[in-house]
């Protein structure tokens, strides 16, 4: 195997397409070197993004947060102004994995993964987010939502390489919340996980809202018909009600040792239902 | 396997070495540097046992490459004391007995040492969540937060 620490994103394209079938990309390395140490792992090249420029950085720019592949979810909770403005992605990212998991793993990576159950992802899909590809074909932006395409896998071509997650600016009064279920306190993966986003009209009243399920299913659900309810409302305890039923009735899980189809089901109403009070509570408090 | 080159600093020294792709820093400290402190407990970054600073973070090293560390800058426990000048962790560690076999020590006082960096003055909760990635299977935890604690309160100047 060998090891390569390009410094243009061109290089490291062209590295990955030399060797389409047998290469990886490294930036936290949190599932990849564990990966490694199986003894079928079998690969002939690593390429490590983490020297080219703009990778390890956030970014605000017109387009909204760029955030670099290889930046560690730690590093979202320390900038001020992201936390403001979408809570719900970086409460998402930050449930993931120990302090030390923290300080090397990406929302790139538990992106790519392409794991049902990864947490940072139903907060990208809820928000909207949009991943900066680049490749031997060329640059295209596609949404955060259709780059997992089934568990473990992804529609990124051969040599193609995320290279940013761009959160857009939130609209005035906008609240961002994710929750999930683990059976214990931390450090686990989630049974069910629920993102919300919306926004609020003058009025108080909810003028869109966006949901996003994770763990009840191969990829994230994104159950429109439930969030409408909440559009035009204030969020009575009559919608939610409704709500959590549309949302448990859009799950659909799996049975395994984490979580029955019919508790997961339940519990993907409850904590949507909770997430989006929690947006709710918290487009109020912006400005 | 061809071996890479690698220019870092440890404890501020500056330090180079020669490792394969895909040698983990931790088997660099330990078989290739004889910094033996950073230790081996499951090698998935469960544990927490070979906890450094890297760049100022603090990882599992047994989750870093060593070709990673070129032009980085590691802390290992091996940094920790001066001489026989424990630093208040380690001594506290001693006082309050928070290890037995002592394997998951020197991972503790290493992610307790960055808590403390980055807040001086934790709450027990803020310590039980920023060391459930260190992994001990002698204490049941409650000495070394009290450790973790009197340590806390030490370098911050406070009464005991």
């Amino acid at each position: 195997m060998r090891y390569e620490r390009p410094e243009t994103l061109e290089d490291a394209v062209g590295l990955l397409s030399a060797t389409p079938e047998r290469s990886h990309i490294l930036a936290g390395g949190t599932d990849l070197l564990v990966r490694m140490k199986n003894d079928d792992f079998d690969a002939d090249l690593v390429v490590d993004i983490k020297r080219i420029a703009g990778m390890g950085e956030i970014a605000r720019t017109d387009a909204g947060f760029v955030i670099g592949a290889a930046v560690p979810c730690a590093k979202l909770a320390e900038d001020a102004a992201l936390v403001a403005a979408w809570p719900g992605v970086v409460e998402a990212a930050n449930l993931i994995g120990s302090t030390q998991i923290q300080s090397r793993c990406t929302m790139t990576g538990n992106l790519c993964n392409a794991g049902p159950a990864a947490d940072s992802v139903p907060a990208l899909v809820a928000v909207d987010a949009r991943v900066k590809i680049v490749g031997p074909e060329g640059n295209r932006i596609i949404p955060a939502r259709d780059v997992p395409v089934g568990p473990g896998q992804t529609s990124l071509a051969p040599g193609e390489i995320v290279a940013a997650i761009v959160l857009p600016e939130p609209a005035p009064q906008t609240g961002s919340a994710y929750l999930r279920f683990i059976p214990r306190t931390e450090m686990d993966i989630a049974v069910v996980g629920t993102a919300v986003v919306l926004t609020r009209d003058a009025d108080g009243t909810v003028a869109s809202a966006r949901v996003a399920l994770g763990a009840v299913g191969p990829r994230v659900i994104v159950p429109d018909d439930a969030a409408q309810m909440l559009v035009g409302t204030t969020l009575d305890d009559d919608t939610l009600a409704r709500f959590e039923a549309a949302c448990s009735d859009a799950a659909t899980p799996i049975d395994d040792k984490r979580g029955t189809v019919a508790f997961r089901k339940e519990v993907a109403g409850v904590l949507a239902r909770r997430a989006a009070k929690i947006a709710y509570d918290r487009a109020g408090e912006t400005q | 396997m061809t071996t890479i080159a690698v220019s870092t600093t440890i404890n501020g020294d500056d330090v180079e070495y020669l490792c394969h792709a895909d040698e983990s820093l931790l088997d660099v400290l330990r078989n290739r540097l004889g910094l033996m402190g950073s230790k081996e407990g499951c090698g998935t970054g469960d544990c927490g046992a070979c906890s450094t600073m890297l760049d100022g973070r603090i990882v599992c090293s047994c989750l870093v490459l060593g070709a990673e560390a070129e032009g980085r800058e590691i802390e290992t426990i091996e940094g920790m004391a001066h001489g026989h000048d424990l630093h208040p962790l380690q001594t506290k560690f001693l006082e309050h007995a928070a290890l037995q076999c002592g394997i998951c020590t020197p991972g503790f006082l290493m992610a307790a040492k960055a808590l403390l960096d980055v807040n001086p003055d934790p709450t027990e909760e803020e310590i039980r969540f920023w060391l459930a990635g260190n992994l001990c299977r002698c204490t049941g935890y409650d000495k070394i937060v009290r450790a973790v604690q009197d340590a806390a309160a030490e370098m911050r100047g406070d009464a005991a």
